[in-house]
Parts: C-alpha cells; sequence; structure tokens
C-alpha cells in the first residue's frame, strides 16, 4: 500500500515536471514565438496556409471565431457520417466491416467530432481500418486541437485589452496541430510499438493457444490511435475493451505513459495560461485547484477499492492485500494493473474526460463508480479534456469570483476584467446547459421503456448505469459505465444529443465571453483587488466547482451510488 | 428659523462636520414597522413581485401548496406527504404557512428599506407646499403658482420669501437658508455670477433682494428628484444587481430542473415524492436569502449615503465610489485646513526678530484675512500686543491683485508685506538693495512647502515670515488605509510644484497635481481611466463641471454651481470635500453586504439537503437515514425545520442588510479571508446548527408529526 501511494505522488510529481515546460512551450507556440521546432516546422505552417488560402494575419472577432469552427466541426462531422455509412464499399476494410446504421453513425460520428469517444460498436469489428486511421485518428487530432485552440482564444480574450479579435482559428488549430500534437504523438507511438503495441494494416493474426484450440487476435493500426487517444483526451479505443487490451496497453510501462499523457496538455494549459496573462501564480492557482480536486478523486478511489466489498469479507473470501494478492476489489480489474493503477487511471480518465479504461467502472465498488461519475459532472473541469477542461475551469473562476468577489467591497472582476451581467449570462447559461443535459436526459431515460430496457442491473446500479451514460455524454467523456446497453435507437439518438449540448452548448457562451471581456479595459491590480493568484483562491474555486456540483447532482446521486453503498453495507447487492 | 417643520427636521450636527445628520423620522421606528408590515402585505400582489424572479417562484410555490391544502381537506385521507406514511394535512398546512411568510418576509426587508426612505420623502414633501412666484415680465412683476415656472423664467425674491423654483442667482447677492435640504442651520450666502450662484426651490432668503433665472421645468427640480430618490421611486437596477439577478434566476432554474427531475428518479426508485414536499425543497435550494434581501440592501446603501447628507443620483453611482481606483482630492479643505498660517518669523542678518515681528504686525492690522490675522496672533508670541493705531498717522494700504502686497504707512515709515518678486521690487524702487540672504530664505520656506511673504520697512527688507499650509490631523491615517485598500489619492492644488510635493509629502498623498486647471484635472481622469481605472473627484465650479461628468464618481458641492451638481453624480449637501473617501467607504460596505449575503445563501442549500433528501426517502430506503446527519426526529419535522430556517434566516439578515456588513479599511487580501470564513464557513455551518435546533423545538411542541 506505500508503494502504491509513493507510486501516486511520483505520478504527481512527473506530471508536474512535464506539465509545467509544456505550458510555457504552448504559450510559445500561440505566442507566434519562435520555439526549438519552429526552423523545421514554420515552412510546413506556411504551406499549409497557403494551400488553404488562410491569412495567418488576420485575427477574427469571436463571432467569426466561432462560424469558422462550428462550420468546420459540421464539415467534419459530415464527413465521418458519409464514412461510416459508406465504410463496407471503401478500401482498407479487411475485416469487412459494414456500413453503420443512420443513428449509430450519427451517434459515432457526433461523438468524434466532440471530442467525446463514446463508442456505441466495438473497434475491432464494426470498423474498418480505413475508419480507424482516416476517421477516428484523424478525427482524435481534429476534436483535441479545436478544444485547445478555443481554450487559447479564450485566455486571449480574458488577458487583452479594448481589442475585438481573439485569435484565427485557422492559425490556432493549425498550430496546436503541428506544434504540439503531432510531435508528441510521434514519439509516443514509437514508444508504445517498442513495448509492444501493434501496428499493422493487417486485420488479424491466428495463433494456437497452449492448449492447442485455434484464436483469432485482431490487430491493426493501434498504436498511432493510441498515442492521441490519450494525448488528446479523446479515449476512444481500438478495442472495445480499450486500454484494458493488451495491444493498446501492453505493459505497466505504457499504462503509466498514458495516464501521463492524458493530463500532460489538460495540465500543462494552466501554465500556458498564467504565462499568457502575465502573471504565472494565474496559472498555477488553476493548476493547483485541479489538482486539489484531482487527488481527492484518486484518494476516494483507491481507497474504496482498497477496501473492496465487505459482502465478499463476510462470504468468506479474503480481501487483505499480502505478498501473494494485491487485495481489495479485483472485480473487472485487469490483474496486470491492479487497485492502485486502475484507480488511478479510472481518476485520470474521468477528470480529463479522456474516456479510455483499463478497467470496468461498473465493477467498481459504488462510491469509487459514483466518484468517476462525479469527476465527470463536475463539468469535466478538473484537468478536463484538452482546452475543454482550462476554459470550463474559467467559466467557474468567473463564477467564484462573482459570488464571492463583491466581499471586498468592489464589482467582481477577474484579470482586471469586469464581470458584468452580460458574461453572468453566457457563464450561467454555458453551466445550465451542461447540468440540464445531464439531468433531464437521465430524467427522461429511467422513466421512459426504451431508456430503462437498455439497463443491465436494477436499483440503484441501473440508475447509476443510466446517469453515468448521459454525464459522460455532456462531459464529452466518453467512457462507460459498461452494463449499459448503448446501442440501442434510443441511446445513440439521446446520447448524441447529449455530446452535442455538452460540446456546443458550452463553446458557443465560452467564445462569446472572450469576446466581450477581450473588449473591456483591464483596471490594474491593486490592493483592494480581488486576489486570484492566492491559495484562498485555490480552495475558493474548488468550493465553487464542488458545491455547484454537488447542490445539482446530490439529489440523484444520493439514490444511485450512495444509496448503493449504503445497502452494500446491509447486504444488498445489485 | 420659525418655521416649524424646518426645525424638527435635523438635530444638531455632532462635531466633525461628516457625521451623519439623524433625521427625526428615522428614529420613529415604531411607526415604520406598521407601515412596513402593511406594506409587506400589498407587496405580495404578483404584479409587484414578478420585479423578483425568486421571490416570485417562492409564491407560486406557497400558493400550489396552499391548493393542495384545500384538496386534500376535502378528500381527506388520501394524501400522504411524499410517501412519509403520516396524514399529510396538519402538515401541508404548516409548510403552506411558512412559505407564505418567507414571501412576507423578503417583502417586510424591501418595506422597511423602503419606508426609511419615504419618511425622509415626507418631510421633504412638506416644504413644497404651494408657494407664489413673482415672475419677471419685462418691467412688470406678476405672481404666479410656483409650480407653473418654466425653465429660463427669471423671478425676483425678496427677505423673508421661499425661493419658489431651481435656478441661478443672476442678479443681487442674498444670504439663504438652506437647512430643509442640507440640516445645516447657518446660512449660506448666494450671489450672481462665480460659483455660487445656484438656488434650490423651497430655500428661503433671509436677507436681502435677488433676481433668480429658473433652470428645471416643473417636476423636475432638485426637490422633486430628491423626494424620488430617497422614496426609490427612480430606483433602477445596477450593472452589478442586475448581474446577480441573473446568477440567482439561473441559480432558480437549475433547482427547478433538480426537483423536476428528482420526481423521475424517485419514480424510478420506487416512490414518488409529492409536490408539496418537492415545492419544499425547491424553496429551501433557490436562494431565497439573498433574493429576498437584495433591494433591500441596495436601497439601505443609498439610504446611508442620505443620511451623511449625499445624494446619489444613481445607485450605479454608490457602486462605482466603492470601485474607485483613485481619488482626486482638492488640497484646501480636504488635506490641508482652509487657510495658511504664519509659523515663523525669518529676519535677515542685522534685524532682529522682534523688529521683524512688529513690523509684520503692523503691517497686517488691517489685513482681515485668515493669513493677516495669524500673524497678528504669531507676533503675539513675541510680546508685541495689539495695538491701536491713531487714524491721522495711519493710511492702511490694501492688497490688490496688481501690486500683490499689503501694508501701512504709518508715522512716516511705510510698511509692506507681500510676495517676494513685488515686495523686492517694491524696496529697490526706494532705492535700498536686497541681500541674496532674503532670497535664500524666501526659497527655502518654499521649498518646506510653504509661502514665503517678505517684511520690508521703507527701503530695507527685514525679513521673510513663513505661511504654513496645515495638514488636517489624522488625515495621513486616512491615506493609509486607502493606499491599504488599494486606492490611489492625488492631491489637486493651484500651487507650485515645489511647495506641492512638500504638502504632499506631509499629508501622505501618493501623487499630486501643482498648478492644476481645469484642463489639466481633466487630462489626468483620462489618463487614469485610459489604464482603466475608476476616478472619484469633488468640484463646485462651472469649470469643474466637464470633469465631473468625466469621473466615474464626481461629488459635486451643493454649494456649487447649478451646472456643478447636473455634472455630478453624487451631490453633497453639506458641501464638505472631505466626505468623498466617506462615500466611498459607503459604496465599498454595499457590495460587501451585498457579496457577504449571497455566499451565505449559497453556502447554506448544503444543509438543506442533509435536511431533506433523507427525509423524503427514509421510508423507502431506511439505509438513507446514515445521510440524517442531524438526526432530525421525523421525516415532516425534517422538512418543515429547513423550511422555517429558511423563512426565518430573511427575517434575522434584515438588520444585517440595513446596516451592512462590518466595514473594515484593510486590504482585499485580508477582507476575503475574514468574510469568506464568516459569511462562507459559516454560510455552511449555520443552518446545521439552526434546522437541529429548530427540530428540537418542534418536538418539544409536539409539532413534529
Amino acid at each position: 500500500m506505500a508503494f502504491d501511494i509513493a507510486r501516486l505522488v511520483g505520478y504527481g510529481i512527473v506530471l508536474l515536471i512535464i506539465a509545467y515546460p509544456l505550458g510555457h512551450y504552448m504559450a510559445r507556440v500561440f505566442g507566434g514565438e519562435s520555439t526549438w521546432l519552429t526552423p523545421v516546422l514554420r515552412p510546413v505552417e506556411r504551406v499549409i496556409y497557403r494551400l488553404a488560402g488562410i491569412d495567418a494575419d488576420q485575427e477574427m472577432p469571436w463571432t467569426v471565431y466561432a462560424i469558422s469552427l462550428l462550420l468546420f466541426n459540421f464539415a467534419c462531422f459530415t464527413l465521418l457520417y458519409l464514412m461510416l455509412r459508406l465504410q463496407g464499399v471503401l478500401p482498407l476494410n479487411p475485416t469487412h466491416a459494414v456500413g453503420m446504421s443512420p443513428d449509430l453513425a450519427f451517434n459515432t460520428a457526433v461523438s468524434f467530432v466532440s471530442n467525446t469517444n463514446w463508442q456505441a460498436y466495438a473497434g475491432e469489428t464494426a470498423a474498418s481500418h480505413l475508419l480507424q486511421m482516416a476517421g477516428f485518428t484523424w478525427q482524435n487530432f481534429i476534436s483535441a486541437s479545436t478544444g485547445v485552440a478555443i481554450a487559447i482564444a479564450f485566455i486571449r480574450g480574458l488577458t487583452r485589452r479594448e481589442v475585438r479579435a481573439i485569435g484565427n482559428f485557422w492559425v490556432d488549430l493549425t498550430r496546436t496541430w503541428l506544434y504540439i500534437m503531432a510531435p508528441i504523438c510521434i514519439v509516443l507511438a514509437l514508444f508504445y510499438v517498442s513495448q509492444g503495441t501493434v501496428q499493422t494494416l493487417a486485420a488479424q493474426v491466428n495463433v494456437k493457444t497452449v492448449e492447442g484450440a485455434a484464436q483469432v487476435l485482431r490487430v491493426g493500426p493501434v498504436a498511432s490511435q493510441e498515442a492521441i487517444k490519450e494525448l488528446g483526451t479523446n479515449g476512444g479505443g481500438f478495442f472495445n475493451a480499450n486500454s484494458a487490451h493488451p495491444f493498446e496497453n501492453p505493459t505497466p510501462l505504457t499504462d503509466f505513459l498514458q495516464v501521463l499523457a492524458v493530463l500532460a496538455i489538460p495540465a500543462g494549459l494552466t501554465f500556458t495560461f498564467g504565462k499568457m496573462s502575465g502573471n504565472i501564480k494565474q496559472g498555477v492557482v488553476v493548476f493547483a485547484a485541479m489538482a486539489l480536486l484531482f487527488a481527492t478523486s484518486v484518494g476516494i478511489m483507491y481507497g474504496f477499492e482498497r477496501a473492496g466489498n465487505p459482502n465478499l469479507t463476510r462470504a468468506g473470501a479474503d480481501q487483505v492485500a499480502s505478498a501473494t494478492q494485491t487485495g481489495g476489489n479485483t472485480e473487472g480489474k485487469e490483474v496486470r494493473f491492479g487497485i492502485e493503477e486502475s484507480a488511478l487511471y479510472g481518476s485520470v480518465t474521468t477528470v480529463a474526460s479522456n474516456g479510455a479504461v483499463d478497467g470496468s467502472i461498473s465493477s467498481m465498488t459504488p462510491l469509487a463508480g459514483g466518484m468517476a461519475m462525479l469527476n465527470i459532472s463536475l463539468g469535466e473541469v478538473v484537468f478536463g479534456g484538452v482546452g475543454a477542461g482550462l476554459y470550463g475551469m474559467l467559466v467557474f473562476a468567473i463564477l467564484a469570483v462573482f459570488i464571492a468577489g463583491l466581499m471586498v467591497g468592489r464589482t467582481p472582476e477577474y484579470l482586471g476584467k469586469k464581470i458584468g451581467p452580460k458574461e453572468m449570462k453566457l457563464a450561467m447559461f454555458a453551466v445550465l446547459a451542461l447540468e440540464a443535459g445531464i439531468l433531464v436526459l437521465s430524467a427522461v431515460a429511467v422513466v421512459t421503456p426504451a431508456g430503462l430496457a437498455g439497463r443491465l442491473s436494477a436499483g440503484p446500479h441501473g440508475l447509476s448505469e443510466i446517469l453515468y451514460a448521459f454525464a459522460s455524454g455532456v462531459g464529452n467523456n466518453g467512457s462507460a459505465f459498461a452494463g449499459l446497453n448503448a446501442g440501442t435507437l434510443f441511446y445513440t439518438t439521446t446520447v448524441g444529443i447529449a455530446m452535442l449540448i455538452g460540446r456546443y452548448l458550452f463553446i458557443v457562451p465560452v467564445l462569446a465571453i472572450a469576446g466581450s471581456m477581450g473588449a473591456k479595459k483591464q483596471v490594474p491590480p491593486s490592493a483592494g483587488t480581488f486576489p486570484t493568484d492566492t491559495p484562498l483562491f485555490v480552495g475558493l474555486l474548488v468550493g465553487v466547482v464542488l458545491i455547484v456540483g454537488a447542490l445539482t447532482f446530490f439529489p440523484v446521486f444520493a439514490l444511485g451510488p450512495i444509496l448503493e453503498h449504503l445497502l452494500m453495507h446491509s447486504g444488498v447487492l445489485f | 428659523m420659525s418655521d416649524a417643520t424646518q426645525m424638527d427636521m435635523h438635530v444638531d450636527t455632532p462635531a466633525g462636520g461628516s457625521a451623519p445628520h439623524k433625521r427625526e423620522a428615522v428614529s420613529n421606528s415604531g411607526a415604520l414597522i406598521q407601515a412596513a408590515i402593511r406594506e409587506s402585505f400589498v407587496k405580495l400582489s404578483p404584479f409587484l413581485l414578478w420585479h423578483n424572479p425568486v421571490m416570485f417562484v417562492v409564491e407560486i410555490g406557497a400558493a400550489i401548496v396552499t391548493f393542495y391544502v384545500f384538496a386534500d381537506s376535502i378528500g381527506a385521507g388520501t394524501a400522504t406527504a411524499g410517501g412519509t406514511g403520516s396524514s399529510a394535512v396538519p402538515f401541508l398546512i404548516a409548510i403552506a404557512f411558512w412559505l407564505w411568510f418567507t414571501v412576507l418576509f423578503a417583502n417586510f426587508a424591501e418595506a422597511m428599506a423602503e419606508g426609511r426612505g419615504k419618511a425622509q420623502a415626507d418631510t421633504l414633501r412638506t416644504m413644497k407646499t404651494e408657494t407664489l412666484a413673482n415672475l419677471m415680465k419685462g418691467e412688470d412683476v406678476e405672481q404666479i403658482p410656483a409650480n407653473q415656472l418654466r425653465k429660463g423664467d427669471k423671478v425676483v425674491i425678496s427677505a423673508g420669501e421661499t425661493i419658489p423654483g431651481d435656478g441661478d442667482v443672476i442678479q443681487g447677492i442674498a444670504s439663504v437658508d438652506e437647512s430643509a435640504i442640507t440640516g445645516e442651520s447657518a446660512p449660506v450666502i448666494r450671489e450672481s455670477g462665480g460659483d455660487r450662484s445656484a438656488v434650490t426651490g423651497g430655500t428661503k432668503v433671509l436677507s436681502d433682494r435677488i433676481i433668480v433665472q429658473i433652470t428645471s421645468e416643473p417636476g423636475q427640480t432638485f426637490l422633486d428628484r430628491m423626494i424620488a430618490l430617497v422614496e426609490g421611486a427612480s430606483r433602477q437596477k445596477t450593472p452589478n444587481e442586475i448581474a446577480l439577478d441573473i446568477l440567482l434566476v439561473a441559480l432558480t432554474i437549475i433547482f427547478l430542473l433538480v426537483t423536476m427531475t428528482l420526481e423521475a428518479f424517485a419514480i424510478y426508485s420506487g416512490q414518488s415524492v409529492s409536490v408539496s414536499v418537492l415545492i419544499a425543497l425547491l424553496v429551501c435550494l433557490i436562494p431565497t436569502t439573498i433574493g429576498g434581501l437584495l433591494s433591500a440592501i441596495g436601497i439601505a446603501g443609498m439610504d446611508r449615503l442620505v443620511q451623511h447628507n449625499v445624494l446619489a443620483m444613481s445607485g450605479r453611482a454608490v457602486e462605482a465610489a466603492g470601485d474607485v481606483n483613485t481619488l482626486l482630492l482638492d488640497k484646501t479643505g480636504t488635506i490641508t485646513l482652509g487657510n495658511r498660517q504664519a509659523s515663523e518669523f525669518l529676519p535677515v542678518s542685522g534685524v532682529e526678530v522682534k523688529e521683524l515681528a512688529d513690523a509684520a504686525q503692523l503691517a497686517s492690522i488691517a489685513d482681515e484675512t485668515p493669513e493677516g490675522r495669524s500673524i497678528v496672533v504669531l507676533a503675539k508670541q513675541f510680546g508685541i500686543r495689539e495695538r491701536h493705531l491713531h487714524e491721522e498717522e495711519t493710511t492702511f494700504i490694501p492688497f490688490t491683485a496688481q501690486t500683490r502686497m499689503s501694508g501701512v504707512d504709518w508715522q512716516s515709515h511705510q510698511i509692506r508685506k507681500g510676495a517676494v518678486d513685488s515686495v523686492i521690487a517694491w524696496v529697490e524702487s526706494l532705492g535700498g538693495s536686497v541681500s541674496q540672504e532674503l532670497n535664500d530664505l524666501a526659497r527655502g520656506v518654499a521649498e518646506q512647502g510653504g509661502t514665503p511673504l517678505v517684511v520690508s520697512t521703507d527701503d530695507r527688507a527685514l525679513g521673510v515670515v513663513h505661511l504654513k499650509d496645515i495638514v488636517k490631523g489624522g488625515i495621513r491615517e486616512r491615506f493609509d488605509q486607502l493606499r491599504a485598500m488599494g486606492i490611489k489619492t492625488v492631491m489637486i492644488t493651484g500651487d507650485n510644484p515645489v511647495t506641492a510635493s512638500v504638502i504632499a509629502k506631509e499629508a501622505g498623498v501618493d501623487d499630486f497635481l501643482a498648478q492644476a486647471t481645469p484642463e489639466a484635472k481633466m487630462e489626468l481622469i483620462r489618463k487614469e481611466q485610459a489604464q482603466g481605472k475608476l476616478v472619484a473627484m469633488t468640484g463646485d465650479g462651472t469649470n469643474d463641471a466637464p470633469a465631473l461628468a468625466q469621473a466615474d464618481v464626481g461629488v459635486a458641492m451643493n454649494t456649487g454651481t447649478t451646472a456643478a451638481t447636473e455634472a455630478g453624480n453624487l451631490v453633497d449637501l453639506d458641501s464638505n470635500p472631505t466626505k468623498l473617501i466617506e462615500n466611498v467607504e459607503i459604496g465599498k460596505q454595499l457590495l460587501m453586504t451585498r457579496g457577504a449575503l449571497t455566499t451565505f445563501s449559497i453556502a447554506n442549500d448544503v444543509a438543506k439537503y442533509f435536511a431533506i433528501i433523507p427525509a423524503i426517502f427514509m421510508v423507502t430506503y431506511p439505509a438513507l437515514g446514515t445521510l440524517n446527519v442531524m438526526g432530525l426526529h421525523s421525516p415532516h419535522s425534517a422538512i418543515l425545520s429547513a423550511v422555517i430556517f429558511n423563512a426565518l434566516v430573511i427575517v434575522a439578515l434584515i438588520p444585517l442588510s440595513l446596516k451592512g456588513v462590518k466595514y473594515r479599511p484593510l486590504g482585499a487580501a485580508v477582507v476575503l479571508r475574514r468574510n469568506l470564513l464568516v459569511y462562507g464557513l459559516g454560510g455552511i455551518v449555520a443552518p446545521f446548527i439552526g434546522i437541529k435546533l429548530i427540530d428540537l423545538l418542534l418536538v418539544a411542541l409536539h409539532l413534529a408529526g
């Protein structure tokens, strides 16, 4: 156990060591300053702009930025939808995957365009190599880059003075992809291959097992997709078992690297924010708030998993850790990774809207699973999706400043920008959209036959299955609780809608806030300014995130994971 | 002061000038409360209440629960409250009762805040008695009712008459009793031209005769505006209030969704929840505390200003005062005592101090300016007594702008005192010579921030009198506090830069603007604003008007011109420039109160969940009883306790919202830490205790079903 904890702490330290310089590097990239990659990549960047007819010096007001983004995303959606429908007749289809049904294609296309990667299909059988590479992997890059671009535009809005423009969407998108995603992914993919992750255009390998039986092992271009799956907080695996599959995640080292890759950019962006705001402490505070929530989440999940299920102990099972076994709740765990790495992985991928899994969340103890669900329900702001986590958390920072800021005797301001009725309207709309999306869609599902039909379990566990699906969709997380049959028409449609709500009803107000804040004057900080770069603000930010999340979801959580936990202790299982 | 209504409008101003005038009406709290109680029922009207969305939702909830009370009484026995098993009607009655009280309490808070203003407005109205105006028509004078005066009309007012409307004196000079408006009993001088030409309708001319040009249309006079302001009739929501309203409405929508979807989740879990219980949960969760007190806080903030004899032309101005980054303060009267005083006699070598003091005293005997008086007073310390000079051998030479010196011709001596270069030129014209030493002495005085006056007898320059600006006691500490609050102070003075810098240093201001002209002031304001700062200033002259209008907070002195009072967004009836600092503090206190109660209100919700959620589901899922951390007696008592606490907390916080949270001049970080502890953490803890106590009380009184 001490070893487990040492490893968890070690993870935090390594993450910080990677994220801090990465954040500074990203600030330079988006500031248009030169980096060590510039000599190689700058000419490539120029060629891209010339081919696409982009005037890189032409910055956009928020409306143009948003429209460019929406049109681009819509084009990506249409292309992916058509590919999914037509994959049966398209090349590079060694597994003879057939075209998806309209609703499943809609669900899947939305899923990959919105950086959710909810998979209502089994990747190894339902998608061709062409789709895996040119559809999913490509879209993983695009959706992640879109997220980062929005975050950067939002930072510009918060930090610029009296300017309408918040950047050029095409430039931000290109730079994210070219200077950040692509170089890191090349290195990661090569490393994964060295560890045993498969990378081939072949469809399958036929092997004879030790017992002499014949077995078909599906293979494909996995490593290249795996790299961006983690780095872009996408989470859509090549295989249905996702990172529990040894071809996706062969060794503890790749497992460790995967969880690092998931949080690297979201954590790094906090420092990018600090750097661009001219006060690195502003970024450190956001990082600290995220880290605090994250550490709590890992602690709770690890704690409850370690404690295991009391009913098993009563039934005579030994759940105590010893030299020969890891102990705790090992149901649904990959034994290669055990409890600690599963808890870390579960935490990392749910806080970060990644959605990859290396174990079954449904099989976790109720409160550990509930914690995963809470991570998502808080709005994916604890590191969150690439870009999305930062702008989500900054929206909460604006709310925190607004609620408590008056208490210093000034009208609220964040980074010297006054928060007025317009910003409140937009921020509350964004938050409301997320919370309404989860609650209303779940409520519809639990009282309609079509919704109830998808459950694997009854009672509170069934409620968790449904709630988790919509939280995951709205939060653009994409991880599944497992158990729920997400392939039905009801769920492909409703979760598809959830993903659209979670992505676009949040992005547009966020960009509008950027536009409105950017046009404002910046009041220089003084002793009378509400301090947003102190440990106290970390606490306040965490408090507001928790209270807004807790106040919204406490009743339904009481009937889901909390009730299940309490019932488990009185011997009732689901 | 024969007018009885004016007499009882104010009591004596306590020492210090800026202390609030306690107006009579405020102390009459019994009648005020009665009126407020009446008003809280009037405000139940949905047409009035929908302006406050949070309380409007509570009212609808109360109406629905009341409907269920009747419906269930008729179909008795069929209803149970949220699956809690026991008979629901008494419980429903209690819930309905307390929900109505929640609305009433919020209405009462608002009515109390408005009531104080109304009482003041009533007193002001008594001044609006019908007066007759002597309207000038060419050479003739015609008497018409005052309320028929139009802008541009000219009226004649003689001693003993009431001024019929707002205007500027265009001819004559008069002493005017303005106590009705300012509460200040000493009459003030109003004269044509210059910065003291504005008169206010309803005030009284005590002596002489003036001709006034009316500057306001009927119904828009200063008095009308003042009445509207203190009454809250012209009150509009400030941007911050609107933003806060949006937050509160959004939270209300979120909790509506939470309670409505909860029904679906409850049905899934095998137990439906009654509408009444859902409404109880909803009302407990939506921010009723701040929603109920928000407008009271705003009105009370304006009212605090009125008690300081400052009129805010909009609530926005009060908020802006709290936000101010830079204060432009006039040196004279704000930072220094109004007048310079002689502090030292500095003779040139070969001249006795006593001789200098003697000459200076002689030169100042006829000088009635405060400076002149202070020289006579200082000379007394050298044993020189005041003398009576025989008229026949004495000629007083008055000060003129051309000669820039004054003095006396006495017993064939020509004694003079005045500006350095003027007196030197005078001495040299008489054939005398002036040593370098004199110039050095004079420069020394200037470098210390003083004003040097040279004293001469005939062709001899005797030395220099050091006239010193006296910085007000305690002003430095005041500026230190402002600095801690992050506010920069800039001293505005007509002095030369050397003198200004010395006084600035002595007073502890952050910056100064020397040889200030209205244009320079304006430029300074623009420069600060370009950096994103908010600027406050005071002014009274017509040439201050553009700067007053440009400043984010412009405090116009009531003694000033109409142009100035119209340009400012705060009007100081006492015309005391020091009060700018208090105005800032009142603005900050208003914002702090609003923030503290918002935080408190939201933090309260945590405990209410722990009361109500287990109560709703404990019957179906006894395991959820674990969440009943307060150990509340029964589901009914738990829900009722939460609702009662929610209503009572509004009443409990009315005094705080009217008085404002305690204000301390400290830095933002310290204030935030304190207030977060008290209102944030306190807001989480307090309801746990409160709800438990109410529950215990309900059990003790056998009211817990």
